[in-house]
């Protein structure tokens, strides 16, 4: 749990005014069903498999548009292969399957005669490695999206230099865009990924432990990115850190598996389930009590 | 002066010596290894010294017209003893044969490679792909011969069709016009049927490459809302780029040593012949197969120079793809 030893330094390099804003706009948010924006993504009795073998069994969650939601769990309870079902990355696995409903403003994204591409477009992902296109300029890997999707764009500079401003990097980068996208460290390299996600104007991002390689300085970074984003998109984050799931996102959902396949134990506003959780699993696994 | 010290750096050690005890077993692996490698450069060098030293007398004689004149006239007198102060021994014509053959069944062979291991890694569904790898393999396993004969009764009134179309079309341009119509045997047809060779061995390759493209980075741009096409320019292209020219270079290294199959198919004729759809030209190697059965001993040296030659010009073309990969290898990977 090195996690955890980080944290106490965390806590102080926070700026208190940036604490209470992210706070505040939490206790802001309402409870399921009286969101200002609805229902971003709803999955509907997701499950799993690889193979023959279940990896996740009947995981329904609703994502409100304007929040962040972590989910948590301990190792190899489906976090991951939930998270790809969002936006079928999960089929990418050759013996993958799944079973369930994921609705995307109200319609299934599996459904038959959908456009895979057209729904990856929308439903943006950040992965746990930054894998930036080494091939390519800063710049490019920004705008890589509107490229490879063969989307046209007014004005090209203006969309890079929002990407990179939102995503926390324009002043470290600002004068070196046509360097190689490799040549950032890995923290910058996570927020250029965040900036190529976002450059295709996704609805929904999704995030599998973005900062599970960063040092704190970065983590710290990619949070504030992740609070400024959160007003205008819906953001779903797997994270190990406990601090980082209670600093950053509006409601929590808690993963588990007993050695089969993994379940969602529990969903609920981030403070409930980290100060009152209904579930003793969920209790023990937040106070670091097993996992 | 003691503050002048203190405020100086001290100077820095030497570097030190990294060294570890071998094990054993790791020196006798480590002879086995460098024993393998050196005897194939050995094997190298060998054939080098024995074409040097029986092509050395007729390259001094012969001097630069070796490769700037076509003419191969083994003199002998009535006593069929040679005479070699008549004798002139040129091969240009069959190195730019070599060149022009080679060079046209790269061009074809390349694009359908790599379409071929495009599909193949990122399209065919897993029983398709596991057929095709195995007849590919088996494809570059094929006797030469089979090749020839089959280009010459085969292919070759097809691709004087296609030779036809491209001299009607493309007659224009120089490498495609025509004195006279003869279609049959030409560079075109051989470099065909060379392609056709080269093709598994390049496709094997280009697939190799394709298949080890960074998983993260394929997700990435799927993730992005890539298309497969989108993909594979913007990941696996320049990925696989230094690969796929250093495949092509062992393609073009068999097509220039081919000897067979170009035997079969070309009209070998001793004129340079630039006009790629015109039935005359050769490449060295059928050249040597040609002349070797009742070359008199003096015209066998003249065969050697001539695989020398070959040899080094092999060589030049695989230096200058390493330099060409080496240039524009990195950034992709
Ligand atoms: N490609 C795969 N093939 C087969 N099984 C897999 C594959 N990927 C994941 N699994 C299995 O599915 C289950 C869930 O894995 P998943 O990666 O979703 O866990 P996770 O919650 O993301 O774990 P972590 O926190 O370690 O990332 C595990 O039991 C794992 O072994
Ligand atoms: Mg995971």
């Amino acid at each position: 749990m090195t996690d955890e030893s980080e944290n106490p330094e965390m806590e102080t390099h926070v700026q208190p005014s940036s604490l209470a804003g992210i706070a505040s706009a939490a206790e802001a948010k309402k409870a399921p069903g009286s969101s200002a924006l609805g229902v971003g993504l709803e999955a509907r009795n997701i499950h799993a498999w690889f193979g023959d073998k279940l990896a996740l069994r009947d995981v329904s969650l609703d994502f409100w548009a304007g929040t962040v939601t972590a989910l948590i769990g301990p190792s190899g309870c489906g976090k991951s292969t939930f998270i790809r079902t969002l936006n079928r990355m999960h089929e990418f696995i050759p013996t993958a399957a799944m079973a369930g409903e994921v609705l995307l403003n109200g319609t299934d994204i599996y459904a038959p005669g959908v456009d895979v591409t057209q729904i990856r477009l929308k439903v943006g992902m950040v992965f746990q490695k930054p894998n930036p296109f080494p091939s390519m300029t800063i710049a490019e890997n920004v705008l890589a999206g509107l490229k490879l999707a063969n989307l046209k764009v007014e004005n090209k500079d203006d969309l890079l230099q929002e990407c990179l401003e939102r995503a926390g990097l324009w002043n470290e980068v600002k004068d070196r865009l046509n360097a190689h996208g490799g040549s950032l460290s890995g923290g910058q390299q996570q927020r250029l990924c965040i900036a190529r996600s976002l450059a295709v104007r996704p609805q929904v991002l999704l995030m599998d432990e973005p900062c599970s390689a960063l040092d704190p300085g970065s983590t710290l970074k990619v949070e504030e990115t992740i609070s400024h984003l959160s007003s205008s998109m819906t953001i779903i984050i797997v994270t190990h850190n406990m601090q980082q799931a209670a600093r950053v996102s509006d409601y929590t959902a808690f993963f588990l598996s007993d050695g089969g396949p993994g379940e969602l134990v529990e969903v609920g506003h981030t403070n409930e389930i980290f100060s009152r959780p209904k579930d003793t699993r969920t209790e023990n696994y937040v106070t670091g009590r097993f996992g | 002066m003691s503050s002048v010290q203190v405020s100086e750096r001290p100077a820095l050690p030497e570097k030190r010596q990294l060294t570890t005890k071998p094990r054993f077993s790791d020196k006798v692996f480590r002879g086995v290894v460098t024993g393998g490698g050196l005897s194939s450069l050995l094997i190298l060098g060998m054939i080098f010294i024995f074409l040097l030293y029986q092509g050395f007398s007729i390259l001094h004689s012969q001097g630069l017209h070796f490769i700037t004149t076509s003419d191969w006239n083994a003199a002998v007198d009535d006593n069929n003893v040679p005479i070699p102060s008549q004798s002139h021994f040129g091969i240009a014509a069959m190195l730019i044969g070599t060149l022009v053959c080679a060079t046209i069944a790269v061009a074809i062979a390349v694009p359908i490679s790599v379409f071929t291991a495009l599909f193949l890694t990122f399209y065919a569904p897993s029983s398709v792909k596991k057929i095709m790898v195995t007849l590919v393999d088996l494809m570059a396993a094929f006797p030469s011969i089979l090749y020839g004969l089959w280009g010459f009764f085969v292919l070759m009134p097809s691709a004087v069709y296609w030779a036809k179309l491209l001299n009607k079309f493309f007659g224009w341009i120089p490498f495609f016009s025509m004195q006279a119509p003869v279609f049959d045997r030409s560079p075109f047809v051989a470099g065909v049927v060379l392609s056709i060779m080269i093709i598994p061995i390049v496709t094997s390759i280009a697939r190799e490459i394709f298949g080890q493209t960074p998983l993260d980075r394929i997700q990435a741009a799927y993730a992005l809302g890539s298309t497969r096409w989108g993909m594979i320019r913007a990941v696996a292209f320049p990925y696989a780029r230094s690969g796929i020219v250093g495949g092509a270079m062992l393609g073009l290294g068999r097509a220039m040593g081919e000897t067979v199959a170009v035997y079969t198919v070309l009209n070998i004729v001793y004129q340079i012949n630039w006009h790629v759809l015109l039935g005359a030209g050769g490449n060295v190697a059928s050249m040597i197969l040609m002349k070797f059965g009742e070359a008199t001993p003096l015209e066998i040296k003249a065969l050697m120079a001539a695989g020398l030659i070959l040899f080094l010009v092999t060589l030049i073309v695989n230096s200058l793809a390493d330099v060409i990969v080496s240039k524009s290898g990195k950034s992709g990977r």
